[in-house]
């Protein structure tokens, strides 16, 4: 623990020897390729494959009416709607599934995709949410029974009456509309998987790129086991994963169709998709268009905040959220300050875009609420001509009013939110660039200092509120040490370039005292790992990284028993330092790990159970609630309006730290996925639901030149519940950067009388912004 | 009608009857199954395919393996030599330079021509010379630092340190 152990996954990785799910080949593998929508809201009149049939080496070009005869053509979201595999007869969105090809090779699979004729009559789409509520708004799910509107369901949470009451006789309200716009995670490694049926032994192994593989083979038994693949006959093999962030959680129909074929063929099919059918077409992020308030005093203290939430879910409702919160942990959002009242509100609505919502490294909609919180807070704060900073200060929840209650239901476990505010002003001089800014706003020049101090809630979670379709959200591992004292540890996580090789080790090694290089960390195989929900919002850490020390805690209590065993003492005569026990007050008779863990092979007491092995299932008593004070500073050209980054500095606090390099690592990544949003990232669709940027020459993911060199720090409040006080760390950094970069820039506009812009924030934005207002030509320098 | 064609990758000669549409990163990865090369994109936009073509680096993506015949091709598995891992192999593992690992091959292979060209890069040249290789893991702060470490290595320089800095 706290030592920054290089990774034990990265000799396989920079020798070009990771097994990622493309790299695997099977003997008579078949190739998928899909024909997709090109309108976002059609009917289909025809499918004629006849010319793509007519292709050496096509199989079979597979459809929904194909998939209909086996009651496979929908299937369950992870939000108990319905999702089609692929459409009888409508389109929802474009780049929608509307066929499958399987093929001898991939070419000839592409060369068919090509050949597929699709008759389609073109209707006019739903894409504003707005207009999906309005009364003359064509109803989209028609395939719902009795659907009459495009509204989902509604959320709310909070104290309404007594917050409009706050509001109304507050001596200060200030208000924004913003846009939270829908993005893409685009990780690297886009989906796919191999599906393998083996009719003789009516057996599936399905090799996946996914987050969560124990989820995913309950989920295949429940849809196909009705056509034979009852839970034991599905093993899922999550290889190594090119980057989740969430991407990964959900199933596609791609998958679906895959399993379909091999099991009507008999012989494995793969199927990856290109980055364009990733960007189109899988899950998306966001898109929360949230009104914000707040209401406080003159003198900068708050007294309540309200929010107003339209979700655009498009034609279904698959976020991956916890069943009992369609609006995931938005809850969150009256953030790291005290106050007593709040209500916010939100409904969903179908559109015609890609179903998804909520991947993109954000913890189930922290991003979100913590967007609109630090907004609102900074956009109270020039209400009242306050410093940002100063304003927080005077708000924060104290760090003796921990164990804190907060006005939406929560139980933030710990903090010292004024200990990390103090450390990144320190480190950016904050009183020096706030001198610096006055003397470039009286030349003129465009400089701006933004602040976000976030509080993330990560961990899902305790098992009487968190269930994904009914599976609690426990998290588990597995820990067999072998004669010679070097462990196997399997977990029910699945690592997407976290380092849980290297860090559940750590654990293993901090509680059991054997040495991390000894401990070999396995996940991904539902055939060996213990049952998990799987790596995603930050939850690994606070759920198996808990179960682990756990597990380890368990065998050190046989070792106990064996030593004391061994050297003839009752256990209270034994102290246990790691690595060994000893016997009290005679240090010289002792026995190290290894031989104890022997000892449990060869020679253990009657009545003891041999071996050395130990499983935890960990249910979280709360979750675990990091926080983050951010500074960041901006130039802004001020002709072009050009934005450099000139400096970020993050200060986290995610309680005990396992390893500060892979941590520092998670910040890192983090930020830049907090960047992207804030400045680059948008996916755009025009009014009859074409997407305008569905591929990675205009869909802009940071390089390193937009990036900055990121500085960052720690501070350290241990989780009084978690058994090695750590909190989550992963998403923390993507959560919080995006409103301290928004604030940044909002805070260089403010001569210009700018109070609030809509991420992703460009050049181009302020311009229009500032053009709109009729500003663009006054000289600042007044 | 395919063709035949011999190319040259990691010192070994591969032949395959191919189409002649056949791309090269195709053609390492499908033919010569060499899979630490990796496809991201279908845009020539995320650089996970950089392989070297007689030094230099390419997006394999892009270029159809007929066009590779006769050359020489270095991929990932030809970085390490008999002495041991590249001092870019090393670079990344020492400074954390990766997490899930699947632009680090690309990665690397764009830094080797990097550094061959401009031997002690600053961090701008450094950032400007990766530019055509996305990574959505690491936010970059690390493989510069690999790079700079690769860079002192081989210039034969003392070695920068490789623990994390944390602001203070």
């Amino acid at each position: 623990m706290g030592h920054s152990m290089k990774r034990k996954e990265d000799d396989r990785f920079v020798h070009g020897k990771g097994k990622y799910v493309d790299d695997v080949k099977l003997p008579g593998m078949l190739y998928m390729d899909i024909v997709r929508s090109p309108y976002a809201y059609a009917k289909i009149k025809n499918i004629d494959a006849s010319e793509a049939l007519k292709i050496p080496g096509v199989l079979a070009v597979v459809t929904g009416k194909d998939l209909e005869q086996y009651n496979l053509h929908w299937m369950p979201t992870l939000m108990s709607d319905t999702q089609m595999v692929l459409p009888t007869d409508t389109v929802m969105y474009q780049a929608q599934e509307v066929a499958a090809i399987i093929a001898t090779e991939k070419y000839i699979a592409r060369d068919a995709r090509e050949a597929v004729r699709v008759e389609y009559e073109v209707m006019k789409p739903v894409v504003d949410p707005y207009k999906a509520l309005d009364e003359d708004a064509p109803v989209l799910r028609t395939d719902k029974e009795d659907k009459k509107d495009n509204h989902i369901w509604h959320w709310e949470v909070g104290q309404k009456e007594e917050t409009e009451k706050v509001f109304n006789e507050a001596e200060v309200v200030v208000k924004e509309q913003m846009h939270i716009p829908r993005i893409h995670v685009s990780s690297i490694e886009t989906c796919g998987c191999v599906a393998d049926y083996n009719k003789i032994d009516n057996h599936l192994t399905m090799y996946m790129t996914t987050q969560a593989p124990h989820a995913i083979r309950t989920v295949i038994a429940l849809v196909a086991g009705h056509v034979g693949l009852t839970e034991e006959k599905v093993r899922v093999i999550s290889p190594d994963i090119g980057g989740g962030f969430g991407g990964k959680v959900p199933v596609y129909p791609g998958y679906v169709i895959a399993i379909a074929a091999s099991f009507l063929i008999g012989k494995p099919v793969k199927w990856i998709e290109d980055r364009s059918e990733n960007l189109q077409a899988d899950s998306f992020a966001r898109d929360y268009h949230i009104t914000a308030e707040m209401a406080g005093t003159k003198d900068g203290k708050i007294l309540a905040t309200r929010m107003k939430v339209l979700a655009d879910h498009g034609y279904t409702d698959a976020a991956a959220n916890p069943s009992k919160f369609p609006t995931g942990m938005f809850s969150i959002g009256t953030g790291s300050y005290d106050y007593p009242t709040a209500f916010m509100e939100a409904d969903a609505v179908y559109t015609n875009k890609p179903p998804g919502g909520v991947a993109y490294r954000c913890s189930f909609r922290v991003t979100e609420a913590v967007h609109a919180i630090e907004r609102i807070t900074d956009r109270f704060a020039l209400e009242i001509d306050k410093d940002p900073a100063q304003v927080r200060f005077d708000n924060f929840i104290k760090k003796d009013q921990f164990p804190y209650h907060s006005p939406t239901g929560w139980e933030y476990d710990s903090g010292d939110y004024h200990a990390g505010l103090e450390l990144a002003m320190k480190s950016v001089e904050y009183d020096k660039l706030r001198e610096e800014q006055a003397e470039k706003r009286k030349k003129g020049e465009l400089m701006g200092i933004g602040i976000s101090t976030f509080t993330e809630i990560v961990g899902a979670g305790p098992s009487k509120d968190f269930d994904i379709l009914g599976i609690k959200m426990f998290d588990s591992a597995e820990i067999r040490v072998h004669p010679t004292g070097k462990a196997i540890a399997r977990f029910g996580t699945k690592s997407q370039g976290q380092g849980h090789e290297t860090t559940y080790a750590q654990i293993i090694a901090e509680e059991l005292g054997i040495p991390a290089k000894d401990i070999q960390v396995e996940e991904g195989d539902t055939d060996t790992a213990p049952y998990g929900l799987g790596t995603y919002a930050s939850r690994s850490t606070p759920t198996a990284g808990a179960a682990a020390a756990i597990a380890a805690r368990k065998l050190r209590d046989k070792a106990r028993k064996l030593a004391a065993y061994l050297l003839e003492v009752s256990e209270d005569d034994l102290e246990w330092e790691p690595g060994k026990f000893s016997v009290k007050g005679a240090p010289e008779k002792s026995k190290t790990i290894q031989e104890l863990v022997f000892a449990a092979y060869t020679n253990h007491p009657q009545g003891m159970e041999a071996g050395f092995e130990a499983t935890h299932y960990y249910d979280p008593p709360n979750l675990t609630f990091p926080s983050g004070a951010y500074i960041c500073v901006v130039d802004l050209d001020p002709d072009t309006f050009e934005i450099k980054v000139r400096r970020f500095v993050a200060i986290d606090d995610a309680g005990n730290i396992i390893n500060p390099m892979v941590a520092q690592g998670q910040v890192h990544g983090g930020l830049t996925q907090g960047l992207a949003p804030a400045m680059y990232e948008e996916l755009i669709y025009d009014e009859d639901g074409n997407i305008l940027n569905g591929t990675l020459m205009d869909y802009l993911v940071p390089t390193a030149v937009e990036s900055p060199s990121w500085e960052t720090g720690h501070t350290v409040t241990p989780s009084p519940h978690h058994p090695i006080g750590a909190k989550g760390i992963g998403e923390s950094p993507t959560v919080g950067a995006p409103p301290a970069i928004a604030n940044a820039i909002v805070d260089a506009l403010k001569p210009y009388g700018i109070t609030h812009l809509d991420i992703p924030i460009t050049p181009y934005k302020i311009f229009k912004a500032l053009k709109d207002k009729g500003v663009l030509d006054k000289p600042i320098a007044e | 009608m395919k063709k035949q064609v011999t190319i040259n990758i990691n010192g070994e000669d591969y032949t395959s009857e191919i189409e002649p549409r056949t791309l090269l990163v195709h053609f390492i990865r499908e033919n010569a199954t060499l899979t630490g090369t990796h496809i991201g994109c279908d845009t020539s936009s995320c650089g996970a395919c950089t392989i070297l073509i007689d030094g230099k680096s390419a997006k394999s993506c892009t270029i159809l393996a007929i066009q590779a015949a006769g050359k020489k091709i270095t991929t990932v598995e030809g970085l390490a030599t008999a002495e041991g891992p590249h001092p870019l192999q090393e670079g990344f593992k020492e400074n954390h330079g990766l997490h899930c690992g699947f632009c680090t091959p690309g990665m690397m292979l764009r830094a080797k021509e990097l550094l061959e060209k401009n031997p002690n890069p600053t961090e701008e040249e450094i950032r400007w010379g990766i530019s055509g290789n996305l990574c959505r893991c690491t936010g970059y702060n690390n493989i510069v630092k690999a790079i700079q470490y690769a860079g002192a290595k081989m210039r034969g320089e003392e070695l920068p340190s490789t623990e994390p800095v944390f602001v203070e």
